[in-house]
């Protein structure tokens, strides 16, 4: 993580001064888009960094559902299984995706290119259902729409 | 139509988000009048006289709320847009977000002028993209224009902004746990008192108010508390963005001015329901109503929505409440016990785990509702549900356990017919459908 600390003193300049801590979780967020996940060496590094003890580091990785310890899959499908998307087919995508992928949601297929995952509401109702591909909302999508999908994924 | 308009007064095109497109429609106008003109304190005022109530989901006074902080008491004050929009069935911040960032920003530079604040926060939620590359191009455009930084409009009023992603947790939506957040621990809600304006942010004086109520501040400013009053209701003033979805045949965001009919909303202006079904239930306002004191979460039923008017004071007599503004409509033909078991499922995974209550009851009662969708109910299983319910309910920092039993509560008082029929037969009387 080392190799970031410029852009993290470029955070700091919108920040009141002698609050560091408040750096953790974009550093995090950071750290992992660059590496896809948090090491154990990014957590002595920013420890060192921002002054924040180890086990507070660990507190906060495992509290927040978007940070992770480990590398997942090249595309991340996340699809959203809340009041809304249910009601609009969100159960017949995870079907679909469990059926055509040959994993579970939590699971990673075995050539490494896509992990599933299902989530809560991405705020994506009015637009329903959703698929998250790493950052990127796929909307209203159809059974046909989410096989084009996944032929682009490569 | 929906009446008149406040946050949705313009059209969208290609560039209606970007700094020159918001000048030419009257923006940071507002600013540079409050600057020049207003003391802090007339600024407050205005928004006290206006009756603007809280859009996050407890409508709350927020000239009210401003008024527990003191601009001049010498110690450093925070403000925080909470942006972390998670309640299921609500996409309205999101709106302004996209369409109209700069509302969002000129109205935080109008309220850190009024509440003496040096330094404030957006804390949006992590999973936004979009929402965040539109409202951080606006910031950097914004700076570069002079609107944050030192001595803005070359007044002695200065003050920066920190734009925060959260990191996915839907109890940071509750306005004491993303000061944990911003803190960088983990999201735990906060006993009250001490209230926020007294202790929040780094121990600080904070006002942490929900994006829709912020951004209603610029307009209010730039045509007055008088004007403002004399849109929407005498108890409701001023709109609500309200997001529908569900069985609806033209789900969106729609800005409503309160007041206005819900059943001409629902038939005329959304099209009715998907595909011609008869109406069973709708949730009113995100499937808490609100995150933090859930206290009406209700489901209302087709009857009931016939005859209510879309605003606070009518909803709230209704026993239930327009919350978060997220409406999810329900068609005939659903399975409600299906439907309270993704709700279950849903406060059981987002429980912080902090209070034993929420952390032990909301798994208790997905198991439970885990059993009956499987088959497996007991003829006690309905009343061991009310029972958690209630040992929820007021035992908690947060509203989030009271939110899961309310939910619980409120399907079995209206649909309880569909539970004994689950229990009974050991299937759904609606062959487990949802859509």
């Amino acid at each position: 993580m080392k190799h970031l600390i410029p852009e993290f003193e470029r955070l700091k300049t919108r920040l009141p001064p002698n609050h560091d801590a408040t750096l953790l979780v974009p550093c995090l967020r950071r750290i992992q888009e660059d590496r896809g996940f948090i090491d154990d060496s990014d957590i002595d590094g920013l420890g060192e960094y921002l002054g924040i003890p180890r086990i507070q580091i660990e507190e906060v990785l495992s509290f927040y559902g978007m940070l992770r310890r480990k590398p997942i899959g090249r595309w991340h499908l996340q699809v959203c299984r809340n009041v809304s998307c249910s009601m609009r087919g969100a159960e017949r995508l995870i079907d679909q995706l469990v059926g055509k992928l040959g994993v579970q949601p939590g699971e990673t297929t075995s050539d490494g290119r896509f992990t599933l995952s299902t989530v809560e509401c991405l705020g994506s109702c009015g637009t329903a259902p959703v698929v998250m591909v790493n950052e990127a909302y796929h909307e209203n999508l159809s059974a046909a729409d989410l096989d084009a999908l996944l032929e682009r994924l490569d | 139509m929906t009446g008149r308009k406040i946050l949705m007064d313009f059209e969208i095109t290609a560039t209606s988000h970007s700094l020159d497109d918001y000048r030419a429609r009257g923006g940071y106008e507002a600013l540079a009048k409050a600057l020049r003109t207003m003391k802090p304190r007339e600024v407050t005022q205005e928004i006290v006289d206006s009756g603007l109530q809280g859009r996050g989901g407890a409508a709350f006074p927020a000239g009210r709320k401003w008024q527990g902080i003191d601009p001049d008491d010498g110690q450093p004050h925070y403000l925080i847009a909470n942006a972390d929009e998670g309640e299921p069935g609500t996409f309205k911040d999101r709106w302004v977000l996209e369409y109209t960032p700069h509302t969002l920003l000129e109205s935080m530079l109008l309220s850190c002028y009024a509440l003496g604040v040096r330094h404030c926060f957006v804390y949006i939620r992590g999973e936004y993209d979009v929402p965040w590359r539109r409202l951080d191009a606006a910031v950097e455009e914004a700076y570069a224009a002079g609107y944050f930084g030192e001595n803005i409009l070359g007044s002695d009023f200065s003050c920066d902004l920190f734009v925060f992603r959260g990191a996915g947790a839907y109890v940071c939506g509750e306005a004491s746990s993303l000061l944990g957040s911003i803190e960088g621990t983990r999201a735990f809600p906060r006993n009250r008192p001490p209230r926020m304006t007294v202790r929040g942010l780094y121990q600080a004086p904070t006002v942490v108010n929900n994006v829709e109520t912020l951004s209603t501040i610029a307009w209010i400013l730039r045509n007055g508390a008088k004007a403002f009053r004399e849109v929407g209701t005498e108890k409701s003033p001023g709109t609500r963005l309200i997001s529908i979805s569900g069985h609806i045949a033209r789900p969106g965001v729609y800005e409503v001015e309160l007041g206005y009919s819900w059943a001409r909303f629902l038939h005329e202006d959304c099209g009715g329901v998907l595909d011609g079904r008869p109406l069973k239930a709708v949730i009113p306002g995100g499937i808490s109503s609100q995150v933090l004191t859930g206290k009406d979460a209700k489901v209302l039923t087709a009857g009931e929505v016939e005859g209510l008017t879309l605003d606070h004071e009518k909803l709230r007599s209704a026993g239930s409440s327009l919350g978060s503004g997220g409406m999810i409509v329900i068609a005939e033909g659903t399975c409600m016990v299906r439907l309270l078991q993704i709700m279950l499922r849903f406060y059981h995974h987002e429980s912080c785990g902090q209070c034993t209550p929420c952390r032990e009851g909301t798994g208790w009662m997905h198991r439970i509702i885990d059993r009956i969708v499987a088959g497996d109910g007991r003829s006690e299983d309905l009343e061991r549900l009310n029972y958690i319910a209630g040992f929820n309910d007021g035992t908690t920092i947060c509203g989030l356990g009271d939110a899961a039993g309310y939910a619980a509560t409120a399907m079995l008082a209206n649909f309880r017919d569909e539970f004994e029929y689950f229990i009974e037969h050991r299937r759904s009387k609606f062959a487990g459908n949802l859509e």
